[in-house]
C-alpha cells in the first residue's frame, strides 16, 4: 500500500505520511504558493509540481528527492497566434498563452521520462525528457473542432484527466471541461471524440448531445480493464464499457450525482467512487454531510459512506483530482475546499480525518 | 567628472522570493530591450515577467519613469538614458 500522500493546496504543496498513529504532515513546500497539482512518477521516482503564481504565471518545479528539494523547470507554452486567427471560445478572442497546468501524467511504462500535460487553455503537451521541454500536440490543438470547446468554471477550456492505456501507450484518452473526451491510438498524430451518449444539460436542448461539448469533469479508467471507463461529468454519472465507444449515464448514486471526483478501483471496474455535492448551482454537499459514494456493481446500486465523514454543517467541495485510490483498492484519500483530508483503510467504508487543518485542497494523490 | 546616465530597472519585491532579481543597469532604448538584458541575469526571470510570446503578463506592469507603459504587447514604449524603469504587479486580481 501507499504510505505517502502528496496534496497539493492553494497555499504549497504538503507531504502526508502513514505511521502507527495514522496520516499526518512531514513537510512542506512552496508555502504560501498556490500548487494546483502534483505527479509523482511512479516509473522513475521523480516528483513533479505544478504551481500557479498569479501575478508571474504558471511554473512547474521537479524534484529526484521526494520533495526534499525542487528544481524550476520548463513550462509548456503555446505557439503564437496568428494576426488572422480566428479562434474564439464563447466569443471572446482565446488566448494562446499558457493560463493553467491542469493534468499531468506518465506517458506510459514503457516510456520512462515521457509525460503529458493538459493546460488550460485546451493544449496538451508532450515532454520526452522528464518535464526539461515541452511540445505542443498539435493535431490536437488545430483539429477544428478544438475550436468549438469551452470553458467550465474557468475562463477558458481545458484538458484535466489523460489516460494511458497501459496495454499500448500509443493510446490515449483525454478529458476535457468543456469538450468531451477525445481518443489517439498513434500516438497524437489523429484524434477522435469520443463522448457518445453523454448529456449536456447546460446546452440548448439541439446541442445537448453534441459530443465535442460535453463537460466530463473528470475521467477515468480501471488500469486492470481499461476498457471500461468511469466519468463524473457536469450532468452527472457516466459509464463506459466498450472503451469510451458509448457512454451510459448512471441516473442515481446517493444524495447527488453531481460532483467533479471519480476514482476507480485499480482491478475491479465495476467498483468505483464520488464525493457528491448538490447539483449544481450550489456546489455544497448535500444537508451539510459530507458522504462519499461507492458502487461495486457498476452503477447499479450505490452505497452511502459516512462513518468518520462531517455530517452537520460541513461545506467541504472535492475538486476533480482531490480523491485518489492507492494500488491496493482498499486505501483511499481526498481533500476538500475547506481543507479537509480524510483517509479509509477500507475502501471507504469508514474515513479518518487529519489533525492538520489544512489550506484548500486542489489534488490529492498517493505517492 | 559625472558617470554616464543609463537607464535602470527594478523588480517588484515580491519576485525574489522565486527568482533572483535585483536591481541592474542597462543600456537599451525601448522597454523591450532593457528587459532583455536585466533577464540576462537569469533567464528564469523572462517567464516571470513576460509571456511565452514576449507580452506582458496580465497582471504586471511596468513603469517609466513613474508612467506606466503604453504597448503591453511590443514593450516599443521609449526609455530615455536616465529613466528608472519598475517592473511591478497589478493590482488587478491575480
Amino acid at each position: 500500500m501507499a504510505d505517502t500522500i502528496i496534496a497539493s493546496t492553494r497555499k504549497g504543496l504538503f507531504v502526508l505520511e502513514r505511521s502507527a498513529t495514522g496520516w499526518s504532515v512531514v513537510r512542506v513546500s512552496f508555502l504560501g504558493d498556490n500548487t494546483t497539482l502534483a505527479l509523482p512518477d511512479a516509473r522513475d521516482g521523480t516528483w513533479y509540481a505544478a504551481l500557479d503564481h498569479g501575478h508571474f504565471g504558471a511554473k512547474l518545479q521537479r524534484s529526484d528527492d521526494r520533495g526534499l528539494t525542487w528544481q524550476e523547470i520548463d513550462v509548456p507554452t503555446y505557439p503564437a497566434k496568428p494576426e488572422d486567427e480566428d479562434d474564439s471560445a464563447g466569443g471572446r478572442p482565446v488566448p494562446w498563452t499558457l493560463q493553467r497546468i491542469w493534468a499531468l501524467e506518465g506517458a506510459g511504462a514503457d516510456r520512462p521520462g515521457e509525460l503529458w500535460a493538459g493546460t488550460i487553455p485546451g493544449g496538451l503537451f508532450r515532454s520526452r525528457d522528464r518535464g526539461t521541454s515541452w511540445s505542443l500536440v498539435k493535431p490536437l490543438w488545430f483539429h477544428p473542432d478544438r475550436r468549438k470547446w469551452f470553458g467550465g468554471g474557468a475562463d477558458w477550456p481545458g484538458i484535466h484527466s489523460v489516460l494511458v492505456d497501459p496495454r499500448d501507450s500509443r493510446r490515449v484518452l483525454v478529458g476535457v471541461s468543456c469538450g468531451g473526451v477525445w481518443e489517439t491510438t498513434d500516438d497524437g498524430e489523429t484524434w477522435t471524440v469520443r463522448a457518445d451518449g453523454m448529456r449536456a444539460d447546460f446546452m440548448p436542448p439541439d446541442r445537448a448531445n453534441d459530443p465535442v461539448i460535453q463537460d466530463p469533469h473528470r475521467v477515468v479508467a480501471c488500469p486492470a480493464d481499461f476498457d471500461q471507463l468511469w466519468t463524473q461529468h457536469h450532468c452527472g454519472i457516466w459509464r463506459s464499457t466498450d472503451g469510451a465507444r458509448s457512454w451510459s449515464e448512471v441516473k442515481e448514486a446517493g444524495p447527488s450525482t453531481f460532483g467533479f471526483a471519480v476514482a476507480v478501483h485499480p482491478r475491479e471496474p465495476e467498483t468505483a467512487w464520488f464525493v457528491p455535492a448538490k447539483s449544481d448551482q450550489l456546489r455544497v454537499p448535500v444537508d451539510g454531510r459530507v458522504v462519499v459514494t461507492r458502487t461495486r456493481d457498476g452503477g447499479r446500486s450505490f452505497d452511502v459512506l459516512d462513518r468518520g465523514l462531517p455530517q452537520r454543517h460541513a461545506y467541504d467541495l472535492v475538486f476533480r483530482h482531490a480523491l485518489d485510490v492507492d494500488e491496493s483498492g482498499q486505501r483511499l484519500a481526498f481533500g476538500s475546499t475547506s481543507g479537509g483530508l480524510w483517509t479509509s483503510e477500507d475502501g471507504g467504508d469508514t474515513w479518518v480525518g487529519t489533525e492538520e487543518r489544512l489550506p484548500p485542497i486542489h489534488a490529492v494523490r498517493f505517492a | 567628472m559625472l558617470r554616464p546616465a543609463v537607464p535602470t530597472v527594478s523588480f517588484t519585491a515580491n519576485l525574489q522570493r522565486h527568482v533572483s532579481s535585483p536591481r541592474v543597469t542597462v543600456s537599451g532604448s525601448t522597454v523591450a530591450e532593457c528587459l532583455a538584458e536585466a533577464f540576462d541575469h537569469d533567464p528564469r526571470l523572462r517567464g516571470y515577467v513576460l509571456d511565452e510570446h514576449g507580452a506582458l503578463r496580465k497582471h504586471m506592469n511596468v513603469f517609466v519613469d513613474g508612467e506606466q507603459i503604453q504597448d503591453r504587447r511590443g514593450l516599443a514604449d521609449a526609455v530615455r538614458p536616465d529613466s528608472e524603469l519598475y517592473v511591478m504587479q497589478a493590482l488587478s486580481g491575480g
